[in-house]
């Protein structure tokens, strides 16, 4: 589903942000994406989404080479959350904003309304659906650009901090959200225990390289590992949790 | 800082009233009886008033006079108070209202003598520029909070305005929100580490809009990123109409007529002539 090969970024400043990444992420496959700050996890998934910018290297998404001529295509299968939700919400209300990707892939009337009605019961915002976004509190509004996502159905899902201002009984749900959505899902996270509730496997990326790739298990468990890299054991596995 | 809020605030208000036109959430806003009209409907109501308050002749101050009624008839129906109309509208009239303020200096023939006060030719064009003027903003400024931004845009595109031009109108209109809500952000970060400090400092206002518009172009590039990656296009296909076609033809209709009379008949004077 989506297969990088040796690549590598850098922002204007030229300074490299990825160094010679190599991944494969299998069709249904989740992925969580976990490093300190700064590792360049959402530097990454945008990558992917192709609005990060020129790489070297090779790229492919959905069985398409990740380049201009490919965007509008890849980017009909892909759903990314943006780790600020101030940037993903832009239209005046939770269900004009839901409603913006269905309708741009051509879905009007009760099909529309079926998908964002779907979408916003999936996240309990179904209450809050003619509310104003600028009225929202930073929980209802990750949860509104998670419904966003879902709204679109994509084949993949790209998800930066979904996680982050969600309440704990909102953040079960989320779990259980990503959980029963088979597609591919690649999650760049802090939230190790909802990567250990999620992900099947993880990657670990430290200064812009991949440092481990393997089961969630194996990494997790590994106290030296996580502290290494700036990262700690998820709170369930250490028995405070 | 409050003053950004209201601004957020205020250009958020001008979206509420567009609930009805999807069928849902009817009477949060606005009144019951225009709200299932198509957008385009109003557009054209509105392009007609205005077409006709410029047709008015410069020193016609009674006949431009009954084209207010348009303006209260639907100021009331969709209950819009006229101190927050004014609130919003302010620096707009008072600009328009600039515009004849130097007719008294060059027309200085007299029209009208009532004892020892003369009226010039040149205060009757002032007093017309300025109506005019005024009656054009306050039409526009109902459009805007009975269809909302997004009904405005979903009007024009039943115009068959090409879409990219439809898109910028309202991409401009997001880019003020965004520009708004940064600013609000910023202000509040420096307030908040210097405490007791009147307003901000001009020393640092240059880097202050200086890293603004930075600030604000960044946030505006990832509102733009996320539109794309979900399908946008160039085109933004907002709400779908699904109130009554025929009812908005009858409303266009309506108003065509009433305007058109307003514009041959001047009301005021003729009821001031049928008083004793
Ligand atoms: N627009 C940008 N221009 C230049 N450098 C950037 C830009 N965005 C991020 N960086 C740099 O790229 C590196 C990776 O950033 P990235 O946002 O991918 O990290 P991250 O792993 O998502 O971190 P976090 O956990 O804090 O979200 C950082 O060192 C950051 O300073
Ligand atoms: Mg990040």
């Amino acid at each position: 589903m989506i297969r990088i090969e040796n690549l590598t970024f850098a922002y204007d400043n030229r300074i490299p942000v990825l160094h010679d990444l190599s991944l494969a992420v299998q069709e249904g496959e989740a992925v969580g994406l976990i490093g300190a700050n700064g590792a360049g996890k959402s530097t990454l998934l945008k990558l992917l989404a192709g609005i990060g910018g020129d790489y070297q290297g090779k790229a492919q998404v959905c069985g398409m080479e990740l380049c201009k001529k490919n965007l509008t295509a890849i980017r009909a299968k892909l759903g990314y959350v943006f780790q600020d939700s101030e940037s993903q919400l832009f239209l005046s209300t939770v269900y004009e904003d839901v409603a913006f990707g269905p309708r741009n892939y051509g879905y009007t009337g009760e099909e529309a309304d079926r998908r964002v009605m779907d979408a916003l019961k999936k996240v309990h915002l179904e209450g809050l659906k003619d509310r104003q976004i600028y009225r929202m509190s930073g929980g209802e509004k990750k949860l509104a650009s998670i419904a966003t996502i879902l709204s679109m159905k994509p084949d993949v899902m790209l998800l930066d901090e979904p996680s982050v201002a969600l309440d704990p009984g909102n953040r079960r749900n989320l779990i259980h959200i990503l959980n029963e959505i088979r597609e591919t899902k690649i999650i760049a996270s802090h939230d190790l225990d909802m990567i250990w509730d999620t992900c099947s496997r993880t990657v670990l990326l430290c200064g812009g390289r991949i440092v481990k790739d393997g089961s969630t298990e194996e990494i997790l468990r590994d106290r030296k590992l996580l502290e290494d890299h700036g990262l700690e054991l998820p709170l369930s596995l250490t028995g405070r949790g | 800082m409050s003053k950004l809020k209201k601004a957020i605030q205020d250009i958020h208000l001008s979206d509420v009233s567009q609930k009805g036109q999807r069928g849902r959430g009817r009477g949060e806003a606005g009144s019951g009886a225009e709200i299932s009209l198509h957008p385009l409907a109003y557009l054209l109501v509105t392009f007609f008033y205005l077409l006709l308050v410029v047709s008015f002749s410069k020193y016609d101050l009674s006949g431009l006079l009954s084209m207010v009624l348009y303006l209260l008839i639907l100021g009331i129906g969709r209950e819009i108070r006229l101190r927050e109309a004014l609130r919003h509208t302010w620096p707009v009239l008072l600009l328009v209202s600039m515009v004849g303020i130097a007719n008294p200096f060059v027309e200085r023939e007299i029209c009208w003598q009532w004892g020892e006060v003369g009226i010039s030719y040149g205060i009757i064009s002032m007093l017309t520029l300025m109506l005019k003027g005024i009656f054009c903003v306050m039409a526009s400024y109902l459009l805007v909070m009975g269809t909302g931004m997004e009904g405005i845009c979903l009007g024009l595109r039943s115009l068959h305005l090409p879409k990219e031009l439809v898109a910028v109108v309202f991409l401009i209109y997001r880019y003020l929100i965004v520009l708004l809500k940064e600013a609000e952000r910023m202000v509040l970060a420096y307030k908040l580490r210097a405490p007791g400090q009147k307003g901000i400092h001009f020393k640092v206002w240059g880097s202050f809009l200086g890293l603004l518009l930075l600030r604000s172009m960044d946030r505006a590039q990832t509102v733009y990123e996320s539109m794309l990656l979900r399908g946008y296009q160039g085109e933004i296909r907002g709400r779908e109409f699904r109130g009554s076609k025929g009812r908005s033809v009858a409303y266009v209709c309506l108003w065509a007529v009433a305007l058109f009379f307003l514009r041959v008949v001047p009301v005021f004077e003729l009821v001031g002539a049928l008083l004793p």
